[in-house]
């Protein structure tokens, strides 16, 4: 920043700063505007499946922590509602073990931006 | 917009599937030639589902719509093009910057898809095309070998064409369903998470050393700009944000230690990336894949009664990150073939040929093929490891005064060069590399 901009533009500015410092991602993804189905679009096609997969790269890959994994039952919870629709998940299973559709005609992710 | 298909008449001369630029400049080229044109896409508007990184080249994009930068709503035109190696705590910095860049028509400009694609959308709709929202193509209908039409997502959903356009994006589910593409493996696709982070116009004026809010600066990074995953991030000046990135190569990514997001923060929170973003504010997180197994990954790109575009058939070009532009000129071309198709009332692959033939003609299947080896060569080298880290420090002798004679320096470098890469190493590298981009 340089002299160009005013004082009171570069107050507002490191207060922004200092607010977006500790920004998780789950405040990310409260930015994204969504139409929420009721129905998912995302199912595993079988829970043991996944009980046997050591890496279960889907947790780590989605951008969007769709993905994870619930310990005392053994499933992998699927949150598709925070679903970017990137594609990765499908392509990092190794088992071919998700059933990935895009979400229905109107519903899902709406980009402000893109 | 029609938002339904009610009263839709249900036969068409071409039926396009997705409405990004390869499915509307089909479209449009189709609709302007009087063909009977629908456009199928499953957004709530054009564009509100699609994603790019956010440089469009004038050229190509001018093919379709001419004279489009006068009136459609662009960012910024690109003036300068930065080329960033990062080290953990420093960056090797290479760019070119002129106004040749910006003479008559500006070679290319930053753009926010959910708008441009929406004038797009509405110059498809000017020449005649028909674009319909909200609704999915579940299936592509066949009698036989031959592609006819296609079943929406909806009730009495079916549509027919004797020509399909597949512009679906770079998850071909309905070019895999036909069997014209295979599953996308890890190594043909990179992983981006890419967020909008708004600043003030005068500030990224200043900070990106541009006269006005008409210029802009486009930056791509690499090496510990992606924790020296094979990928690149970038940094693109919008008229009031900055569209910031960082992608990566699934087949690199799966191993690693950093989920997407980390690797976005890690990529922020470098000490020489810190001071461009500072104080911005984020106001949209995105996350897309970018097809990046090039020519040898390609699809099958016709059929009977069929032609695949853009993304769906792989045609990025991810060295030179183009993709958009390649969307457009395949979209504009199966088009016109589209065209030659009714003309000759034939509808199958042997009049369809000429799209792949038109394709071998345009800079496309040249320089997808000039590169065909070069993503498999970034994937096995050590370079994007070794060398940066190596003309960091190299840089940082030179530059720093202590004592030392230059020549002492140089000698130092030398050895610091073969005590991390063998002289045999380096001879390989070189030729390799020489190979691989011919």
């Amino acid at each position: 920043m340089n002299g160009k901009t005013d004082t009171g533009a570069a107050e507002a500015l490191k207060r922004v700063e200092e607010r977006e410092a500790n920004v998780g991602l789950a405040d990310k993804l409260y930015k994204v505007k969504y139409k929420t189905d009721e129905l998912t679009h995302l199912k595993i096609k079988d829970q043991e499946v996944c009980r046997k997969c050591e890496d279960k790269p889907c947790i780590a890959r989605c951008p969007a922590e769709v993905y994870e994994w619930e310990a005392e039952h053994g499933q992998v919870l699927v949150a598709f509602e925070n679903c970017l629709e990137c594609g990765v998940c499908k392509i990092v299973c190794p088992y071919d073990n998700i059933d990935w559709v895009y979400p229905r005609g109107g519903y899902g992710v709406v980009w402000k931006f893109g | 917009m029609t938002q339904g298909n009610q009263g839709v008449d249900k036969n068409f001369d071409v039926i396009v599937v997705g409405a990004g630029p390869a499915g509307l400049a089909a479209a449009t080229v189709a609709a302007r030639a009087g063909l009977n044109t629908i456009v199928i896409e499953r957004g709530d508007q054009p564009g509100t589902k699609n994603v790019m990184g956010g440089i469009l080249y004038t050229k190509p994009t001018a093919e379709v719509w001419p004279d489009f930068w006068k009136e459609a709503p662009l960012e910024r035109a690109i003036v300068e093009q930065q080329a960033w190696m990062l080290t953990p705590d420093s960056a090797l910095k290479g760019g070119f910057r002129s106004d040749k860049l910006l003479d008559g028509a500006p070679n290319a400009f930053s753009v926010l898809r959910v708008k441009i694609d929406r004038w797009f959308a509405a110059q498809a709709q000017k020449a005649g095309a028909l674009i319909i929202c909200q609704t999915m193509v579940e299936e592509v209908l066949r009698e036989g070998d031959t592609v006819v039409g296609v079943r929406c997502g909806r009730e009495d959903g079916e549509l027919y064409a004797p020509i399909v356009i597949l512009c679906e994006g770079v998850n071909p589910q309905l070019a895999i369903s036909l069997g014209m593409q295979k599953k996308l493996r890890p190594h043909q696709v990179a992983s981006v998470v890419k967020e909008v982070i708004n600043l003030p116009e005068q500030v990224i004026n200043d900070r990106f050393h541009v006269a006005d809010s008409s210029q802009g600066v486009a930056m791509e990074l690499m090496a510990d700009a992606t924790a020296g995953l094979l990928g690149m991030a970038f940094i693109y000046t919008n008229k009031t944000s900055l569209s910031v990135g960082v992608g990566v190569t699934l087949a690199d990514a799966i191993d690693c230690p950093y989920t997407p997001y980390d690797l976005f923060v890690r990529f922020r929170e470098h000490p020489q990336v810190a001071p461009l973003l500072a104080g911005g504010e984020t106001v949209e997180y995105l996350s897309h894949m970018i097809p990046e197994g090039g020519y040898n990954a390609m699809p099958q790109l016709f059929g009977n009664g069929v032609m695949i575009c853009g993304d769906a058939g792989m045609m990025v070009n991810s060295l030179h990150r183009e993709g958009s532009n390649n969307a457009i000129r395949s979209g504009m071309l199966a088009a016109e073939t589209a065209i030659e198709a009714h003309e000759r009332g034939d509808f199958s692959s042997r009049v369809l040929n000429r799209y792949r033939e038109r394709l071998e003609h345009s800079p496309i299947l040249a320089d997808l093929r000039k590169y065909r080896n070069a993503t498999g060569f970034m994937e096995h080298h050590p370079v994007f490891q070794v060398y940066p880290q190596f003309a960091a420090d190299a840089a940082y002798e030179m530059m720093s005064v202590d004592g030392e004679s230059k020549r002492s320096k140089q000698w130092k470098i030398l050895r610091m060069l073969f005590e991390r890469r063998s002289i045999f190493g380096l001879a390989w590298d070189g030729i390799d590399a020489g190979r691989s981009f011919p």
